[in-house]
């Protein structure tokens, strides 16, 4: 199909347009407003004790969600890609399920599980453990919204794979520690480090889910993405679009590292690779010298 | 010399689900010899070899190598080498750390797993390709260094799942007299696995042929080409036409009717009467030649025989035969079936009884 | 099930991991969840169901993310068609960046497109200028949402379209047709399913999304209110029936949508003799 220049250049153009209008135009103006009050008053914000503290539990809840996340994802991709067993099927829509759940009900779900109206909330109060309106319940709710992203960029690539490369290993008498480690790592590393990127990026700006369960209290259970919420609504935008840039940044750092990851992903070893012909005169020599 | 049983395969069964993979199979394989398990996909080959690896777990029966009982052994602690169909090389290794994984397993020292690597990299030809990753090689080099890597822990017995299936059919013809040689070289057991019968007949010393889960005969493929057991391996072994009645050709009217197969090779076809080396009337059928096909060193002669097209093969000296000449046809036996049996029958004439022309 | 040996180890240390996690990340907050709307009542759940400013909410966002994804599936498209067809500067980029609203914090990206929007943001001056309200309005909500939902459809049809067997195409132009005719009833067929999976996906996350939309709605009742701000409002009351009852029609909402079209295309795939059991 050849279609004329004007309709491809009409279609660029449409696609380059719609992308600046909603994706470019947002990130010039955080930075924009960002800096309105010039740098001094920008690094001020950024180094404000709410602003820090909110980062701390940012990054206190991302390193849960992603390190939780990376054993789960590991184990159930070995389960669902190396074994047969029934309910198999299930099991895989199951761990996709939060997927299609709003991230807003995700935090209701806790607030069930361990709020005022739980049956276990007496044992809590007695006990004197905090879990909703507290750290546990953002981490919580953080690894529930991100639990399928490290087992569903695993399972594909897995299943891809096949079993006969660990089932050589396995032949050849290496344990589950040596395969795993030695012949399916190597094998997935990409995979995984993408699966863990896209987890990392969705726990530090995750909103919905953890609005609900952290009851907003500054400088103890505001992460950064609250933080800019309050800042927001009480007028400080300039504050606001300060500490967003700092997520604005990330999700630009995340975006590059995905696509170095693609790319080292692509091109694995290029080099010329020989043809069946040239292995007749390997051949005799093999049996000549052998 | 006292032959030595290095595998014994004892009423193994096996099922997926209602598939019936392996049906109380038993055969036994002694030490140095090169087997090869033909049969059909889906009759169940593979399902053994993996068994005999402890890939799979029999329902029932038992599985010895070199005398062991291994049915609860991991096939790490069996002692054989496992070449799978597809290689399974590891593909983030060189070829240097894929022959020496087993050996690395072990914890052999450096020095061991070096020398040994070298050995078996000048073995299968590829000693200046130890640093390449496998994608960097082509199918026939890739196939071997899978072979040097299930070699290279010194296993007792060599287990081959479909050796030359992914392999270009040019360099197949040259891995195949290789194999053939390396393995008898070394005195290695082996047991590999073909659907490809030319394969089998040109590899194994002794060929085991399945179908549905059974064994249908075992033995040296020439023995297996001249007398098929089962009505199976006479139609899976060589080519062959099926002929529901025998009984109504010349030379076998005097038996009950009877289903059968004719190779081409049983046929005789000749132009006139004369040129039979027989030439009896009375055994001798008349038939309609229906098509000739070259076939590089003979003529495929399809010949009607009495409503039955039938295949004979003539040399390219003989006198034309073409389509629509009327010609003769001397059928000099016939492996003839008897419920899961099958015995040869010969022709009349052959068989030296009163014969009145 | 258990009792079988394996080649490969693990299989009891990845099921107990795997369970594990399931029951207590999964299953357990689920299955509270399930219990206390259980408990609810009939009544109680109708009334919290069918309350009018409830039921105003769903219809915004439903009718809203409606409207995104039908955007963005059109955007998708062309997005898609252009990265993969043609050749020209700016391309990585343009497809590093499809990803943006999957790595951005939707906070980040509410308060930016608010700030745009509005009567003196900078796009927001415009459509004020010619009457139009581009933020506060249901225009602002699906603004939002389209935001958060353009990788989903790019991404769903690019790698299909990349995958199109050229000799269909060349084989369509020997017949002597045209580039629409080729487009119509060759390519676009092709490129359906994906369109569609990526039309549900944007749409269902549409349907729930909170962050980015809460900024530049405006949340007056009965106007530009969404349903997940309505469970954040219940929660805020203590009223966790009603919380839940919002809860579940979302949820069975977008669960019929994904359904629904996963129902569609596994039928099309019969239909076609597809890649079902290729």
């Amino acid at each position: 199909m050849r279609e004329p220049i004007w309709l491809k250049r009409t279609l660029i153009f449409l696609a380059a347009s719609f992308l600046f209008v909603m994706l470019i135009m947002p990130l010039l103006l955080v930075a924009k407003e960002a800096l309105s009050k010039g740098v001094d008053f920008y690094f001020k914000a950024l180094t404000d004790e709410f602003a820090l503290k909110a980062l701390y539990l940012t990054i206190e809840a991302t390193i849960s969600a992603v390190v939780l996340n990376t054993i789960f994802g590991l184990a159930s991709a070995w389960l669902l890609t190396k074994f047969d067993f029934r309910g198999k099927t299930f099991l895989g829509s199951l761990i996709d399920l939060p997927f299609a759940i709003s991230p807003v009900i995700a935090g209701l779900f806790f607030i069930m599980l361990f709020g005022r109206l739980s049956p276990l909330y007496p044992l809590l109060q007695e006990y004197d453990v905090a879990i909703v309106f507290a750290v546990p319940a953002i981490i919580l709710a953080t690894v529930f919204v991100t639990f399928p992203f490290i087992t569903r960029e695993l399972v594909p690539v897995m299943e891809n794979q096949g079993r006969s490369e660990e089932e050589a290993a396995a032949t050849m008498g290496a344990n589950g520690w040596t395969i795993f480690r030695r012949v399916t790592l190597p094998n997935i590393k990409w995979a995984l480090g993408y699966g863990i990127i896209l987890c990392s990026a969705r726990a530090l700006g995750e909103f919905g889910a953890v609005s609900v369960v952290s009851g907003h209290i500054r400088g103890k259970t505001n992460t950064l993405p609250l933080h800019i919420e309050i800042l927001y609504n009480e007028y400080n935008f300039t504050a606001a679009f300060a500490v967003a840039s700092v997520l604005v940044f990330l999700a630009i750092i995340v975006l590059i590292l995905r696509n170095l990851v693609e790319r080292a992903n692509k091109n694995p070893v290029e080099e010329e690779i020989p043809t069946d012909d040239k292995n007749s005169s390997e051949l005799k020599a093999g049996v000549a010298h052998g | 010399m006292l032959l030595m049983v290095e595998v014994e395969v004892r009423n193994v069964s096996k099922n997926f689900g209602n598939f019936k993979a392996s049906d109380n199979v038993s055969f036994s394989v002694e030490r140095g010899k090169l087997i090869g398990l033909l049969g059909p996909s889906g009759s169940g080959k593979t399902t053994i070899l993996r068994m005999i690896a402890g890939l799979e777990t029999p329902d029932s029966g038992e599985i010895f190598i070199g005398g062991r009982k291994v049915n609860n052994l991991p096939p790490g602690k069996r002692g054989i080498g496992f070449l799978f169909q597809s290689y399974a090389l590891f593909k983030h290794m060189t070829v240097f750390d894929n022959i020496a994984f087993g050996l690395t397993v072990q914890k052999k020292s450096v020095a061991e797993i070096k020398s040994r690597v070298e050995e078996l990299a000048d073995l299968i030809g590829l000693k200046n390709f130890t640093h390449r990753y496998p994608l960097q090689l082509s199918g026939g080099q890739r196939q071997r260094v899978a072979f040097a890597r299930a070699l290279a822990p010194n296993p007792e017995l060599l287990l081959l799942d479909e050796p030359f299936a992914a392999i270009d059919a040019k360099v197949r013809q040259e891995l195949r007299g290789w194999l053939k040689k390396t393995i008898h070289k070394l005195g290695i057991t082996a047991i590999f696995v073909t659907h490809d019968q030319d394969e089998a007949v040109e590899v194994a010393d002794e060929i085991i042929i399945t179908n549905r889960g059974r064994v249908e005969q075992a033995g040296i493929p020439v023995e297996i080409y001249q007398s098929p057991k089962t009505p199976f391996v006479a139609k899976f072994i060589g080519e062959s036409v099926q002929v529901p009645d025998c009984s109504i050709f010349k030379g076998f009217d005097e038996y009950e009717s009877f289903a059968g197969i004719l190779r081409p090779e049983f046929l005789e076809i000749a132009a006139t009467i004369d040129e039979m080396p027989q030439p009896m009337p009375v055994t001798t059928e008349r038939g309609i030649v229906r098509g000739t096909f070259f076939r590089g060193s003979v003529i495929q002669i399809d010949i009607e025989v009495k409503g039955q097209l039938l295949k004979g093969f003539r040399g390219l000296e003989q006198t034309t035969l073409h389509e629509g000449d009327e010609a003769f046809v001397f059928i000099h036996k016939i492996y003839g079936f008897d419920g899961d049996k099958t015995t040869v029958i010969e022709n009349a004439a052959k068989r030296g009884e009163s014969v009145v022309i | 099930m258990f009792g079988k040996s394996d080649v490969i180890p693990g299989r009891r240390l990845t099921l107990g991991i795997t369970l594990t996690f399931v029951s207590l990340f999964l299953f357990i907050p689920l299955a509270s969840f399930v219990l206390f709307a259980s408990g609810m009542g009939l009544e109680k759940f109708f009334a919290a169901v069918t309350d009018w400013r409830n039921v105003h909410a769903y219809g915004v966002s439903f009718f809203c993310a409606l409207a995104a994804g039908l955007i963005n599936s059109l955007f998708g498209l062309i997005i898609a068609w252009v990265l993969v067809r043609y050749d020209f500067r700016g391309k990585k980029i343009m497809d590093a960046l499809i990803d943006l609203p999957f790595a951005l914090p939707t906070a980040v990206a509410g308060i930016a497109l608010t700030t745009l929007y509005a009567q003196n943001g900078l796009l927001g001056k415009f459509f004020y200028s010619v009457g139009i309200e581009s933020a506060f309005s249901p225009m602002g909500i699906t603004i939002a949402l389209i935001f958060v939902g353009i990788p989903f459809v790019a991404r769903s049809v690019q790698p299909v379209l990349k995958e199109l067997d050229p000799q269909l195409e060349e084989a369509a132009n020997l017949f002597g047709a045209g580039n629409w005719t080729i487009f119509s009833k060759i390519i676009f067929p092709e490129l359906l399913p994906p369109l569609l999976t990526g039309f549900a996906l944007a749409f269902a996350r549409g349907i729930g999304e909170y962050g980015s939309v809460v900024f530049i709605a405006g949340n007056m009742p009965y106007e530009t209110e969404i349903a997940p701000l309505m469970i954040m409002t219940k929660l805020e009351q203590f009223d966790y029936q009603s919380a839940a009852a919002i809860a579940i029609v979302m949820m069975i909402l977008s669960l019929s949508i994904l359904l629904g079209i996963h129902g569609w295309q596994s039928r099309q795939l019969k239909r076609i003799g597809g890649v079902v059991g290729a």
